[in-house]
């Protein structure tokens, strides 16, 4: 293939649909931001949290997106990483969809803080044993690596270094979430944690996630700008999604039959698999079900995926089966209580020995839907005033085996 | 291309300023409009003078509570010289905002100078800061505030020296907050 | 200009165990003085550092009549404040309210035997809550006491999900007239701090203080680095149990009689 010729411009961003997109979207981080100030003034117990569910709905919102923030850079890593030229017109939105969505995730996790106002302490102090710690330091190197990344792919002279760039950026982000997932994986104390395949489980699911908000931002980005989307490289990330999907429910397939080999487990994935009422739910119906066999069934049914509706769909799909996936580990392993005396009935005034319920409240959903709101606000705003996108997508521009029709 | 990588980067800066502001914007007091008087904070009722000397009280109190309550908490080491309890036993004053005036505090005694200088501390968020038992055992018995402490003990030779510190337009003014 | 200073001398009894811990002996301040203004000093006894030659801990007799865990527990909210937060709201919540020690019964479902104890936080000796803790507010002293700096604390709550003891708590609410002597606020963790302010002077926690005055030596306090202490000496003498010790955690409270 001969030198790119692809065409990056900036979006127009002038009709009504954008500005009513762009309102929404900080009305809805305004949303969140004011649930913040309230459950500042009045602390948490205005939440849904509790002493023995410390970490709620926000945190549901802020995994999602921090994984899903290191699986939106994977089109840019395919393209220069691993040579897939066909993905490098997207490489500059999906290095930005990365930022953005880390930028999202991270704002929730910040808000929840019990002192937000010391974010400076969480800045200048580290404790370096702290997998939390180590992970400020991935998230903030992410960010300037990323964007580092970016700028090179569009500054003229620096484009002979984007490859090196992006393969640093491409190790970065698998230790970005293999940090994210011994977030979980480290915790010895609870058994639907402590176990080494969250990093990997976490990786797979940051590829699934990451690529079906990216599918999305493609589809709505070129479809209300009026610039032409071919079905080839919809394609290409329908299979690759695909692939993905499955890659995520192999880990989630390996960690639950491991822990019913071990009779220590049985309590924890008796509650995860059968009786853990939401949990149980969550898991079959929405994570299993709906969140993959589903999106699978669409994408390699000859009928709908083929569409870009059963694609879209599909991808909806899977960051709803996403997000109840980390609803089960992050709220399921807190509500399924700790084995303080194994093999004991215990009861306490402190909830132990019992399941501990948990019903999230309407301001933790706001700060959590409000991290999803200002990642988009982020992307949207990005493509207006930054040429990250091509003008066209069509088959023509991108398919290095195109012949032209007629 | 030149222009939108500058865009980018310019972009970048204001992330990062947005980032930081978020953290020091939760923390700020609003800043007051117009004239501010200066601060007349009330004499100790009790002693006559403080661990060091008021104008190294005056600059450096702060680094004083700060590394010792990192030794007291850290490392165990109690009863030196510095200490916010020492503080309350002598600076504790009442105020018609707190508990109706019933409780002598170290709230309006520190916010004295703090709300003229636009400084937002988080002691209280924690300490109590009221006189309660247990807050001057080591040093001596309990004293209760007189009412009219002010009018008794009040030095003015010290308020003299105290504005003459704050007033810019004073020979010695200026250096301080 | 007058320079008036005034020394200040160690004159007040200091107990056996107390004198072990001075090492500053006495802070005196020296002052120079303004115009027109007389002196104050302090004085009080220095404690501290603390330093690995000990180790506090704790045993417990689980065989002990329940109700002197109640007696423990209304203790230790008397002394540090907890467990009553709720007074501003107005209304108690079970589950946000803090609870530094709870009363915890056990009951084997096969044989059907029972036995009730206190837990709190187990001031282990390779403690998970400080690994995890992103700013090192969480903490252990090198006496093995092990403590949440409030100071630099976030609020991020990993240390309450690190825990295998669920010991800490999230202030959920408003706090207010915290003693003196303990500091608590909204939105930093706590939790039992095994009386440091006490421990530091000489003196035995508040649990161990109560349940002492009511006749039961239930929980023993003591240097567990020190052979000739009474607790060292009950623990070489009976088998005593670790809650988790799997986890090789090392904690702090040694229970026996579970």
């Amino acid at each position: 293939m001969a030198a790119d010729t692809t065409i990056y411009k900036e979006i127009e961003g002038k009709g009504g649909d954008y500005y009513s997109l762009v309102g929404w979207l900080a009305v809805m981080a305004a949303a969140g931001f004011g649930s913040m100030l309230y459950m500042e003034h009045y602390g948490h117990v205005v939440t849904g949290m509790t002493n023995a569910v410390v970490w709620g709905t926000p945190h549901v919102f802020a995994v999602f997106l921090i994984v899903a923030a290191s699986g939106a850079l994977n089109i840019a890593s395919i393209s220069s990483v691993f040579g897939k030229t066909q993905y490098k017109p997207l490489a500059r939105l999906s290095t930005i969809t990365a930022v953005a969505l880390l930028a999202g995730g991270l704002m929730v996790l910040l808000l929840d803080l019990g002192r937000p106002d010391r974010l400076i302490v969480a800045m200048t102090k580290y404790n370096f044993k702290s997998i939390f710690a180590w992970n400020i330091i991935l998230y903030s190197g992410f960010f300037v690596i990323v964007l580092t990344y970016l700028w090179m792919m569009m500054e003229r002279r620096m484009v002979p270094y984007s490859k090196k760039m992006g393969l640093l950026a491409f190790v970065w982000r698998l230790a970005l979430t293999t940090g994210t997932g011994s977030i979980f994986g480290f915790l010895v104390a609870r058994p639907g944690y402590d176990a080494a395949i969250m990093a990997p489980m976490f990786i797979a699911m940051s590829f699934a996630f990451g690529l079906a908000i990216f599918i999305l931002v493609v589809n709505v980005a070129y479809r209300a700008s009026n610039r032409p989307l071919g079905d080839f490289i919809l394609f290409e990330m329908r299979n690759l999604l695909g692939v993905f999907i499955a890659a995520a429910l192999y880990f989630t397939v390996t960690q639950h039959l491991t822990n019913l080999y071990a009779a220590e487990h049985a309590g924890i994935e008796a509650f995860i698999l059968w009786d853990g009422g939401i949990y149980t739910f969550f898991f079959w119906v929405v994570q299993i079900g709906l969140g993959a066999l589903f999106p699978l069934a669409l994408l390699f049914n000859p009928a709908t995926g083929r569409s870009c509706q059963g694609i879209m769909i599909a991808s909806i799909l899977v960051i709803v089966g996403g997000l109840a996936q980390l609803y089960i580990i992050i709220i399921g392993g807190q509500a399924f209580p700790i084995p303080l005396f194994p093999g004991m009935e215990v009861s306490s005034s402190f909830f132990d020995g019992a399941v501990h319920p948990y019903v999230p409240s309407l301001l933790e959903i706001l700060l959590g839907l409000s991290g999803m709101a200002v990642s988009l606000l982020i992307i949207a705003i990005a493509v207006k005033y930054l040429p990250l996108m091509p003008t066209s997508l069509s088959d023509a521009k991108v398919d290095p085996n195109h012949v032209a029709a007629e | 291309m030149r222009s939108a990588s500058r865009i980018l980067s310019l972009t970048i800066l204001g992330f990062a300023i947005v980032i930081m502001g978020l953290g020091s914007g939760l923390s700020a007091a609003p800043a007051q409009a117009g004239e501010v008087p200066l601060p007349n904070p009330a004499k100790a009722f009790k002693g006559e003078q403080c661990v060091e000397p008021i104008d190294v009280m005056r600059r450096d109190h702060f680094e004083f509570l700060k590394h010792q309550r990192d030794e007291t908490l850290r490392e165990g080491i109690r009863g030196k010289k510095y200490s916010l309890n020492a503080c309350i036993d002598c600076h504790a004053v009442t105020s018609p905002d707190i508990a109706g005036g019933k409780l002598r505090t170290l709230k309006p005694f520190c916010a004295e100078c703090h709300s003229y200088a636009a400084v937002s501390i988080d002691c209280f968020e924690c300490h109590s800061g009221a006189v309660q038992p247990g807050i001057g055992s080591e040093i001596g018995k309990q004293s209760a505030l007189p009412p009219n402490h002010e009018q008794l003990k009040a030095d003015k030779a010290l308020i003299t020296l105290l504005k003459g510190h704050l007033d810019p337009t004073s020979p010695q003014g200026g250096t301080g907050q | 200009m007058t320079d008036k200073t005034m020394n200040t001398v160690d004159s007040s009894p200091v107990d056996a165990t107390k004198r072990t811990l001075l090492k500053g002996g006495v802070a005196a301040a020296v002052i120079t003085l303004a115009p027109g203004i007389t002196l104050r000093t302090v004085e009080a006894a220095v404690t501290g550092p603390a330093t690995q030659a000990k180790r506090w801990g704790m045993l417990i007799d689980a065989t002990a009549p329940e109700g002197v865990w109640d007696l423990a527990v209304e203790a230790c909210k008397a002394e540090q404040g907890w467990g009553s937060d709720h007074n501003k709201s107005g209304k108690a919540n079970a589950a946000t309210d803090p609870q530094w020690i709870r009363k915890v019964s056990i009951k084997n479902p096969k044989t059907g035997a029972k036995a009730s104890l206190p837990v709190m936080c187990q001031h282990c000796a390779n403690p998970p809550c400080v690994d995890v803790c992103p700013t090192g507010a969480s903490m252990k002293r090198e006496d093995g006491i092990v403590l949440v700096d409030k100071h630099i604390c976030i609020g991020c709550r990993y240390c309450m999900m690190a825990c295998p003891y669920s010991a800490r708590s999230f202030v959920h609410e408003p706090v207010e007239m915290q003693k003196p002597h303990m500091p608590r606020g909204k939105g930093t963790v706590e939790g039992c701090t095994m009386c440091v302010h006490r421990v530091d002077k000489g003196q035995q926690p508040a649990c161990v203080e109560a349940l002492n005055k009511a006749g039961s030596d239930a929980i023993m306090f003591g240097d567990l680095n020190d052979p000739k202490s009474d607790i060292s000496r009950a623990v070489s003498k009976y088998v005593t149990q670790r809650i988790r010790a799997d986890l090789g955690v090392e904690p702090g409270v040694h229970y026996r009689g579970i």
